[in-house]
This record gives C-alpha cells, sequence and structure tokens, in this order.
C-alpha cells in the first residue's frame, strides 16, 4: 500500500519486504522478527549487527528460503523467495556441523558443484582456485574434522565462493575463531567479495568486524525485530587491518554504532520504527554527537 | 623456563604410555590364549577326574579330534552351506526390508509417530513363537527357518535404521539445502552417510541373531543344516559329535562377527575416527 517502500527499488540484488517471523511453541508465540524491510543492491557488502536473539538468524533462515516468513516476503532479483535460491549461498555459523564429517575437504567443496551436473573439468578448477583462495590447497583430502576451527571455517567459505553464489549469507562465521585467524579471514571475505563481485550480507556481533568489513551496516533493535539504524560506511575502499582501525573515522563510526546498540538493548526504538530504512543513511561525520 | 620444564613434564607421560601400548598388545593376546587353553584343560578335566558324567560331557580332546574328522567329511560341509544359505538369504532379506522400511518412516514425522506403538508391540514378540506358524506355512524347508531368521534380525536392523534418521543434523541438513540438493540427494549425501553407522551396528547385531535363529529353527522344526545335524547327533548316541557340531556353530558365530567388525572398520574409518577423538 505504501508508495515506496513495498515496491523494491529496480536495481535491488536482494529485497526484504515487510518481513516478520512468529514461532509457534508449545509455551506460545515468539515474535522473532515484527518487521524488517530493506534492499541490497547488486554487489553490496552489508553487514548486520544486532544484540543476541534479535532474530538474525531468523531473518537469514527466511531470506535462504529456509524458512518461510509470517508475514511479508523476501525478493531475489525481483522473484519471490519460496525455497533455497540457486544462487545463493550460506556460510552457517555451525561450520563444524555444516561440514559433511564423511567426506574429505576437497568433496565437502566440491559436492554442491557436483549435484548441478557441473562438468568435472570445471568442477575440479573451481574447487582447486577455491582452496588456493582460502589457503587451504594443502589439505584436500584431509577429513574436516582432522582441521582446527579457523581451517573448518575455511573449507565451508571455500565451498560458498566455488558454488559461484550471486548472493553470500554469512552467519556470524567467525564467532569461534582467534583474532589473527578472524583478521585473516575478514581480510578474505573483502578480497572475495571484490574479485567476484557477488553481493554479501554478513551477521556479526562484533562492532568492529561489521564496521571494518561492511560498506553498510544495519542495526538491528532487539527482538521483536525492526531496523535500528542503517549506516553507510565511508571508510577507504582499500581496507587494512592496522591503518583502517586507526582511523579516527573508524573509531567514530565505531561508536556510533556501539551507541545504536546499547540503545537497542535497552529497547529504545528508533523514531519511525516499522517504517522501512530507505537505504543507509551516513552517520553523522563529527564524532560531537557520540560524546 | 618454566615452560620448558612443563614441556618435557608433559612429554614424558606420553612416551611412557607409547611404551606399555607396545608391551600391551602381546600380552593381551597371550592372556586371550590362556584363557581358552585354561577352558579346554578344565573341560578335559571335568569328565576325566569323574566330577561328570562323561556320556553327557565327553573330554575336550574327544570333541576336538570328532570336530577334525568333520572337517573330512562332505556331509558336514553340506550342513554348514545350508545353515549358512538360510543365514545369508535371511540377514540379506531383513537388512533390505528394514532400511527401505526405515528410511521412509523415518523421514517422514506422521510416518513415525503412527507406526511407533504398532513396532514396539510386534518387536519383543520372539521369534521362536513363530515356529508354529512357520512349520504350518512351509514345513520343513528353509523358509521354516528364513520366516523366523528374517523376523528377528528384521527388528534389530529397523530399530537402528529409524535412530540414525533421526539423528541427522539439522545444520548439515539445511546446508545441504542451501546448496540445491533435493530430497534424494539429500538422502543419499546426508542422511544415509549418518545413518550408515547405525545401520552396521544394527546389522551386526541382526547377524548374531540370524545365526541363532537359523540353529534354532533346523534344530526344531528340522529344516536342513548344522542344527538338524545336531539334533539327529543326539537321537542318535553320538554324543562327541553332537559337541563338535555345536563347537562349529560357536566357530561359525565368532567368524561372523570378525567379519562384520572387519567391513564396519572399512567403511566407517571416518566415523570410528571421529569417535576415538572424542573419547581420548
Ligand atoms: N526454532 C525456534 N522456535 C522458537 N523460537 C525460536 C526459534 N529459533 C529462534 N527463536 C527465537 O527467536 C528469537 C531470535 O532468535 P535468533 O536465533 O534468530 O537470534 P540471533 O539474532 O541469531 O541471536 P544470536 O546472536 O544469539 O545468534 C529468539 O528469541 C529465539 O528464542
Ligand atoms: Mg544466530
Amino acid at each position: 500500500m505504501q508508495p515506496d517502500p513495498t515496491q523494491a527499488a529496480p536495481e535491488a540484488m536482494l529485497s526484504v519486504r515487510g518481513l516478520k517471523k512468529v514461532y509457534q511453541t508449545d509455551g506460545g508465540d515468539v515474535e522473532a522478527v515484527r518487521n524488517l524491510t530493506f534492499d541490497l543492491r547488486a554487489g553490496e557488502l552489508a553487514c548486520l549487527v544486532g544484540p543476541s536473539g534479535s532474530g538474525k538468524t531468523t531473518l537469514l533462515k527466511c531470506i535462504s528460503g529456509l524458512m518461510a516468513p509470517t508475514e511479508g516476503e523476501v525478493l531475489l532479483s525481483g522473484k519471490r523467495v519460496s525455497g533455497p535460491p540457486k544462487k545463493m549461498a550460506v556460510v552457517f555459523q555451525e561450520y563444524g556441523r555444516s561440514l559433511f564429517p564423511w567426506m574429505r575437504v576437497r568433496d565437502n567443496v566440491e559436492l554442491p558443484l557436483k549435484n548441478q551436473g557441473v562438468p568435472r573439468a570445471e568442477r575440479d578448477r573451481l574447487v582447486d582456485e577455491a582452496l588456493e583462495a582460502v589457503g587451504l590447497s594443502h589439505v584436500p583430502r584431509s577429513y574436516p574434522w582432522q582441521l582446527s576451527g579457523g581451517m573448518q571455517q575455511r573449507v565451508a567459505i571455500a565451498r560458498a565462493i566455488a558454488y559461484q553464489p550471486e548472493v553470500l549469507l554469512m552467519d556470524e562465521p567467525f564467532a569461534a575463531v582467534d583474532a589473527q585467524t578472524r583478521a585473516d579471514l575478514e581480510d578474505l571475505i573483502r578480497t572475495v567479495w571484490k574479485k567476484l563481485g557477488i553481493t554479501i550480507l554478513f551477521v556479526t556481533h562484533d562492532i568492529d568486524e561489521s564496521v571494518y568489513l561492511g560498506e553498510r551496516v544495519i542495526i538491528l533493535s532487539s527482538s521483536p525485530t525492526v531496523i535500528q539504524e542503517d549506516i553507510a560506511i565511508d571508510l577507504p575502499e582499500e581496507r587494512d587491518q592496522l591503518e583502517t582501525r586507526s582511523l579516527p573515522r573508524f573509531t567514530e563510526l565505531r561508536h556510533h554504532v556501539y551507541e545504536q546498540i546499547q540503545l537497542a538493548k535497552k529497547g529504545d526504538r528508533p523514531a519511525a520504527a516499522g517504517t522501512p530504512s530507505a537505504g543507509p543513511t551516513p552517520a553523522a561525520a563529527s564524532g560531537a554527537d557520540v560524546a | 623456563m618454566s615452560s620448558k620444564t612443563l614441556a618435557s613434564g608433559a612429554a614424558a607421560p606420553s612416551v611412557e604410555r607409547q611404551h606399555r601400548q607396545v608391551r600391551k598388545m602381546p600380552t593381551k593376546q597371550l592372556l586371550g590364549l590362556a584363557g581358552i587353553l585354561g577352558f579346554l584343560l578344565t573341560w578335559e578335566l571335568i569328565p576325566r577326574l569323574g566330577l561328570v558324567d562323561p556320556n553327557y560331557l565327553p573330554p575336550a580332546s574327544e570333541v576336538i579330534a570328532a570336530l577334525i574328522v568333520d572337517f573330512g567329511l562332505t556331509a558336514f560341509w553340506v550342513a554348514v552351506g545350508e545353515t549358512m544359505k538360510a543365514w545369508f538369504l535371511g540377514l540379506l532379506m531383513a537388512v533390505a526390508a528394514a532400511v527401505v522400511l526405515g528410511f521412509i518412516i523415518g523421514s517422514s514425522n506422521f510416518l513415525r509417530k503412527a507406526t511407533n506403538s504398532t513396532i514396539e508391540f510386534l518387536r519383543p514378540i520372539p521369534s521362536v513363537a513363530l515356529i508354529p506358524l512357520a512349520v504350518l506355512m512351509f514345513g520343513v524347508k528353509i523358509e521354516s527357518s528364513l520366516l523366523l531368521i528374517v523376523y528377528a534380525a528384521f527388528w534389530q536392523v529397523l530399530i537402528q535404521v529409524l535412530y540414525g534418521v533421526a539423528d541427522v543434523d539439522m545444520v548439515a541438513n539445511n546446508t545441504a539445502r542451501t546448496y540445491g540438493l533435493g530430497r534424494m540427494a539429500r538422502i543419499r549425501y546426508v542422511v544415509f552417510p549418518t545413518t550408515l553407522p547405525y545401520l552396521m551396528t544394527g546389522v551386526r547385531l541382526a547377524a548374531a541373531v540370524a545365526l541363532v535363529l537359523a540353529i534354532t529353527a533346523e534344530l526344531v522344526i528340522g529344516s536342513p543344516g548344522l542344527g538338524r545335524e545336531i539334533a539327529l547327533a543326539q537321537s542318535g548316541g553320538a554324543i562327541s559329535g553332537m559337541y563338535a557340531l555345536v563347537l562349529a556353530t560357536g566357530l561359525i558365530g565368532v567368524l561372523i562377527n570378525m567379519l562384520m567388525r572387519f567391513i564396519e572398520k572399512k567403511t566407517l574409518s571416518w566415523h570410528t575416527s571421529v569417535r576415538s577423538e572424542v573419547f581420548v
């Protein structure tokens, strides 16, 4: 009914319209997500942050077609998502459980391609490239459980890359790896994103990570969830773990996101709660309002 | 400094453990051998010392001699062949039926709930209670043995397959779905590998039960095989011969178990490794 918001922007790759999810449980209904509306342009890298239990995983499950929303819809290139779409890949938080322990690393990465009927030669090339990209070309014959946690997550990422999705969803993928591996994986994601030009929605609860990685950060309120704020990250294109993180602008943005999350936790709704985000707004340039 | 002490302190026990393991292997086997020898010696002495009438329990040496004689007889091998045929066919039919039904029932919540009480009712019925039915339907043919074997072995496998299918990891399954694996592909690449360890346990248990039922059927109904030979030896008063055949069934049981463990190890290398890693 509303003029602009219900209409997905024509150039939107992924478009979430008035999404609501209510879980029906024995203990009554749980409203996990109240009303979410946002668009991702093709080739955008957006981070989604929100307090624990704010429905981030729920949102990803709806976007990836694993679960039907109670209300609203998800559009992928303008087409309504009703089951797992072909051009989407998901990296789950529980990488240990998402890799198949009965298959070697290489077979894990290869399986989705094999299932799609990709010819052998091309499959081999894609798998080699993906393993190379995540720095795991030396362990194709290992089983996943013979690898460290960070390596396992890299296998899961390699599997997603080899699949050549147009949209990549990642659910707190680095929550369980150490700081050094995490920094490496963050840079890996940026490299892959730039190289393949894919659209990435990256869920995290790490504020620094969201600001460092994203071109845009979408902040969710606490459950029942609406969008708290949607800000553009105007950091230089080339990011560097040391340099970018020491930029004054980085600190400002971090402060800003942090504050918003604190507000979200307190249950303070944005003035226009429920109204769809028209797109990222630049955060205040001065540090005055966060001081 | 302190880290150095720590490292050497940690290294020492592991070296020691390795040594102990190396020494343990032959000790364990020797102990096993000693156990068997001790058992045979006791068996030899009990009738010889007159503790038990040798007419009922001939000494071990006599029984083993009779068994060695049996090994040279075609009739013995024919009987072994009959028993193994019933065992194998029965096991095969039971496993095939249980796997197909297990996957169908297991993958539907509705069917699982609908069949649960029926399964819990039918499963505890002892297979031997079906002997009269088997005789009525098939007489003394191999089909009688098969009915009992299939019934007993079927439940062992079905229950395990149902557990296995229920154990499929939601994350693994969702991963497969997001990568576009359809229902059949998911059964092949996710459900089946998850179920395999359970299935192998079921088959191993079923293999042992199938042998018991094969011998029972032959013994009681008189369908051809080692069981019937045991009954015939008993009624003919060939007591040593009877014990020799009993010993033969025991050996077959051991061989079957070894075979099953071997297959399990080969097919589940990834699984046993996962398990051992968890338990270490
Ligand atoms: N299967 C379910 N049945 C019922 N309620 C659920 C279910 N899954 C999630 N919820 C509820 O929905 C809300 C959002 O859960 P969700 O897992 O999406 O949060 P999240 O943002 O991913 O949290 P975290 O950061 O801790 O992973 C929570 O209140 C949770 O209790
Ligand atoms: Mg989550």
